[in-house]
C-alpha cells in the first residue's frame, strides 16, 4: 500500500514540476504542430498528396517530439542529486522509473494525442482514419516514452547527450512507427485495424514489463 | 570462463592462436574465392552475378554472429564484471559494423541487376539497416564518457537491449513475405541450395569466421596493451 502511495507521489511530483515550469513541457506539442505544419509547405498544398502522407507525417513528428522531450526525463534530477535520493528511497528504483515514465507520458504523450486529430484535419486526412489514429497513438506514445527512457538513462553524464540519444533511440522507435502508420493506413483503405493495434499492445505490454528493469540498471550504473 | 578473466593469460593465448588463425583465414578465403569465382557454376537464372552471394551471405551471417557475440560478451561483462569480456565486446563492435556494412553494400550491388533497384524497404533490408545503426549507437555510446568504465557499462546495456533485433532479422523473411528470398541454408528440412554452390559458400563462411577471430584477437591484444601503457603512464606521473 505504501509503495503504491510512493509511486503516485513520485508521479505527482514530476507533474507538479512540469506544471511549474510552464512552457517547458508545452514545447514538445508546439514542436509537434510546427513540424507537421511544415509539410504542406514542403510537398505542396495538394489535398490528395497531403491526405496520402498524413498518417506517416503525424507519426514521424510525434516520434521526434517525444524524443526531444526525453532529455528532461532524468537529466535535471541527475544534476541536482534527487536521482540519488530516489535510488536510496525504500521504493524500488524500478517503480520510481515507472512513475517518472508515467509522468513523462502524461506531460508529453497525452498532449500529442489531443493535438493529432486537429493536425489530421489540417492535412486533409480521410475521416475514416481518425479513430485508428487516436487509438494507435494512445498505444504508441506510452511505448515511445518507455523505449526512450532507456536511452535517456544511458546517456546521463555523456558528452553530446542529445545527438547520442537520437542515435540510440530512433532505431528502436522504428517498429512503433511501422505498426502505428499501418493501423491508420488500414483504417483509411478499409482493411482490418485490429491486428496492428494488437501488435502495438503486445509491444507495449512487453515494454511495460522489461523497460523499468533495464532503465533502473542503466540509472544505477550512472549513479555509481 | 573465469580462467580468461586474467588479461595476461589471454595475451599469451592470443600469441599462439593469432598466427594459426591468420594462416587459416588466408587459406580459406583464397580457396573460397577460387571455388566461388572459378570452380562453381553460374546460376541458370541469375548468370554470373550469383557470385556476389559468396560474399554477401557470409557477411550477413557474420553481422548477426558478431552481434550475438557482442551481446553475449556484454552480458558476461555486466554480470561477472569480467574485464576481458568487456574488452572483447568493445573489440567486436567495429568488426560487426563493417560486416553489416559489407552485407548492405553487396546486397545493394546484387539488388540492382536482380531486382532492378539498389534498395527496397523490405523487412530483411530494413532490419539489417537497424542492426547497422545499433552498432553505430553502441560505438558512439562507448566513447561518449570521460570515464571509459562508464562507457563500457552503458554500451553493454544498450547492446543487450538491441539484441531484440537479431531474431527479427532472422525471421523477417518468414514473417513478412516480401522481396528478399527466404532462408535456403539453415532451415528445417535441410538446405535447398545445390551442393556445387553450398561448398564454396561454406568455405567462404568458414574463412569469414576465422577472419573475425583473427581480427578480434588482434584488437583485444591492442586493448590490453593500451590498458597496460595507461597504467604505466599513471604510475610514472603519480609515482
Amino acid at each position: 500500500m505504501t509503495a503504491m502511495k510512493a509511486f503516485w507521489r513520485t508521479v505527482g511530483r514530476d507533474l507538479q514540476l512540469a506544471l511549474r515550469q510552464g512552457m517547458d513541457s508545452f514545447t514538445a506539442v508546439v514542436f509537434f504542430v510546427l513540424a507537421v505544419v511544415l509539410f504542406p509547405f514542403g510537398v505542396g498544398p495538394e489535398p490528395a498528396v497531403l491526405a496520402r502522407i498524413a498518417p506517416g507525417v503525424i507519426w514521424v513528428a510525434a516520434l521526434l517530439a517525444s524524443m526531444l522531450s526525453l532529455e528532461r526525463l532524468f537529466q535535471l534530477d541527475y544534476e541536482d542529486g534527487s536521482l540519488e535520493l530516489l535510488a536510496l528511497a525504500p521504493l524500488p528504483l524500478e517503480a520510481a522509473v515507472g512513475a517518472k515514465i508515467t509522468a513523462h507520458w502524461l506531460t508529453t504523450g497525452l498532449p500529442l494525442i489531443v493535438a493529432a486529430p486537429v493536425l489530421a484535419v489540417l492535412l486533409q486526412m480521410d475521416a475514416a482514419g481518425f479513430v485508428a489514429l487516436v487509438a494507435a497513438l494512445a498505444l504508441g506514445t506510452p511505448l515511445l516514452s518507455l523505449i526512450g527512457a532507456i536511452g535517456a538513462a544511458l546517456v546521463l553524464g555523456a558528452r553530446r547527450g542529445g545527438v547520442l540519444l537520437s542515435l540510440l533511440v530512433l532505431p528502436l522507435y522504428i517498429p512503433v512507427l511501422i505498426f502505428g502508420v499501418a493501423a491508420v493506413d488500414a483504417a483509411v483503405f478499409g482493411f482490418a485495424v485490429r491486428p496492428h493495434l494488437m501488435v502495438l499492445s503486445g509491444l507495449l505490454l512487453a515494454a511495460l514489463v522489461l523497460v523499468p528493469w533495464v532503465t533502473a540498471a542503466a540509472l544505477r550504473q550512472a549513479l555509481e | 570462463m573465469h580462467r580468461y578473466a586474467n588479461p595476461g593469460r589471454v595475451l599469451r593465448l592470443s600469441r599462439t592462436l593469432v598466427p594459426w588463425l591468420g594462416a587459416a583465414t588466408a587459406l580459406l578465403i583464397a580457396a573460397g574465392a577460387y571455388l566461388a569465382l572459378v570452380a562453381s557454376p553460374a546460376d541458370y537464372q541469375q548468370g554470373e552475378s550469383v557470385r556476389i552471394m559468396y560474399v554477401h551471405v557470409p557477411a550477413a551471417w557474420m553481422a548477426m554472429f558478431c552481434y550475438a557475440i557482442l551481446a553475449g560478451a556484454s552480458a558476461v561483462g555486466l554480470i561477472w564484471k569480467h574485464p576481458v569480456a568487456e574488452l572483447a565486446a568493445k573489440a567486436t563492435a567495429p568488426i560487426g559494423a563493417s560486416f553489416t556494412f559489407l552485407a548492405l553494400l553487396t546486397g545493394s550491388l546484387w539488388g540492382k541487376p536482380m531486382w532492378g533497384t539498389w534498395w527496397v524497404w523490405d523487412a530483411r533490408l530494413t532490419s539489417v539497416l537497424i542492426l547497422f545503426f545499433l552498432y553505430l549507437g553502441y560505438m558512439a555510446l562507448h566513447s561518449a564518457f570521460d570515464d571509459p568504465a562508464r562507457g563500457a557499462k552503458a554500451a553493454a546495456i544498450m547492446a543487450l537491449v538491441g539484441f531484440v533485433n537479431v531474431p527479427i532479422i532472422k525471421f523477417s523473411v518468414d514473417w513478412w513475405y516480401t522481396l528478399h528470398q527466404p532462408a535456403s541454408v539453415f532451415r528445417i528440412g535441410g538446405p535447398t541450395i545445390d551442393a556445387s554452390m553450398l561448398l564454396p559458400l561454406g568455405v567462404m563462411a568458414a574463412g569469414f569466421t576465422t577472419y573475425y577471430f583473427y581480427v578480434v584477437l588482434l584488437r583485444l591484444r591492442a586493448e590490453i596493451v593500451a590498458g597496460k601503457i595507461k597504467a604505466l603512464r599513471l604510475r610514472q606521473v603519480y609515482g
